[in-house]
């Protein structure tokens, strides 16, 4: 609520993170479109280097939208770390535990799959 | 001893009385919660998605080559564009949610209508995408054969550009027709026939030497899918079962079903949010026109309605990059 007594306008910080969010959504469709063979082919940290730059852009997405649209930025620290701590940790949490059966699963079908008649 | 005790009694109890420990109004605080668990709702179908992706990591569908259309480019190969679009539609629509917002803190009226206004259109104008999205990948574009145990075989030229079935399949006189209510018993129904037999193609292939066909087997190298050349694609075919032309839930031209069903499913429960984002907005937007919000003195409702509208946007950042763009 210290955001409504302020009366203040936001009109110009609205548009510069509209300017950063349409500058990442570019490079992102960019990148998406080109896929540079040096990113998309190599490997880093166990995918493409590729995506690790899009899970970068997708968090840093994320975090303009939460905390300048949403306004995060102007909440009690108890509201914001209640909201963003228990989600952050719950979706690594499950995130990662689905990804690990999911390649498990792939080590242990994969080579039973048929691919030539 | 005082948090048990409502000292203003012009309070209405359900806002919490004078305490707020988390600094937000009780509605405020319970959309943040609300948001918070529905966020878990999304990873939890993102995760599956997730985990059928690395479960069939060597043959997973790659989203350039499914979502390729544009609307009025006919026949380009446009990928990313219009995902593009919708994101940035989606984006805008946040925009001015928030400007609606600021707009309220200074008690605007006019201006939070407006900004209001513009939101339920960007709303209603990404809904309108998606359909035409999900039509594109009904509909399909290029037809594939299934085979016995369920894998998809699609046909590419001699430069290993993928090719439509139309483009070289010839259709012979068959005497299997469709069958409708006026012909034989009239309630018994049968799903469209698609347009070629499996023993057409076949015939058709084996004419056409420059043709050869396209496993869903990604090489790991290239990361793209296997071609066969003309002379081995026989083994393949002779497996072939059934024709495919476009994606639903129980068969997808483009590769696995599991796709097509985690496509329909995830984006159809955002565009779902979008909906009851957009329907929310609507009956916000008429409580700003009739004043309602300025006779209560503040404009919280608006603001309530915004978070949950940046959360539908905040989702569909995700699903862009998961379903699109990795």
């Amino acid at each position: 609520m210290t955001h409504a007594q302020e009366h203040t306008s936001h009109t110009k910080l609205i548009w510069k993170v509209f300017a950063i969010l349409s500058v990442i959504t570019i490079v992102e469709v960019a990148l998406g479109i080109v896929k540079p063979d040096s990113l998309y082919l190599t490997k880093f940290l166990g995918t493409s280097p590729l995506n690790i730059i899009f899970l970068v852009l997708t968090v840093v997405k994320a975090y303009y939208i939460t905390w300048f649209f949403m306004h995060m930025a102007d909440e009690k620290k108890s509201l914001r770390r209640a909201v963003v701590w228990t989600a952050v940790f719950l979706i690594i949490y499950l995130a990662t535990l689905l990804l690990i059966e999911g390649s498990y699963i792939k080590d242990v079908l994969g080579p039973l799959t048929k691919w030539n008649y | 001893m005082e948090a048990t005790i409502a000292t203003d009694s012009n309070e209405n109890n359900w806002g919490g009385g004078n305490q707020k420990p988390l600094g937000a109004s009780y509605g405020k605080m319970m959309i943040w919660f609300f948001i918070l668990s529905d966020a878990l709702t999304f990873s939890g179908f993102l995760g599956a998605y997730g985990l059928m992706r690395f479960k069939f990591h060597d043959s997973w569908p790659i989203a350039d080559e499914v979502f390729t259309h544009f609307p009025f480019l006919h026949g380009l190969h446009a990928p990313m564009y219009y995902v593009a679009l919708m994101t940035f539609i989606l984006i805008f629509s946040s925009v001015t949610m928030v400007l609606a917002v600021d707009a309220g803190h200074q008690m605007n009226k006019k201006k939070v209508t407006f900004y209001m206004l513009l939101t339920i259109l960007g709303g209603a104008i990404f809904l309108g995408s998606q359909a035409w999205e999900w039509k594109n990948f009904i509909n399909g574009s290029y037809g594939a054969v299934k085979l016995n145990d369920g894998k998809i075989i699609q046909f590419v030229d001699a430069t290993g550009e993928q090719i439509t079935l139309e483009s070289f399949v010839k259709s012979q006189q068959s005497e299997r027709t469709q069958h409708t209510a006026n012909k034989g018993i009239w309630f018994v129904k049968e799903a469209k026939l698609p347009p070629f037999t499996i023993n057409e193609i076949i015939e058709s292939f084996k004419a056409n030497p420059k043709i050869a066909i396209r496993t869903e087997q990604i090489d790991p190298e290239l990361k793209s899918k296997t071609i066969i050349p003309h002379n081995e694609a026989m083994g393949f075919l002779n497996e072939a079962e059934s024709v495919v032309m476009g994606a639903n839930l129980r068969e997808n031209e483009y590769g696995k079903t599991l796709f097509a069903n985690f496509f329909f499913f995830i984006t159809g429960f955002h565009g779902f949010h979008v909906l009851t984002g957009v329907i929310i907005n609507i009956i916000i937007f008429f409580n700003v026109i009739i004043g309602t919000y300025d006779r209560r003195g503040h404009y919280e409702m608006v603001e309530k309605v915004g978070l949950y509208w940046h959360f539908v946007d905040l989702v569909w950042v995700f699903v862009f990059t998961f379903f699109y763009l990795i």
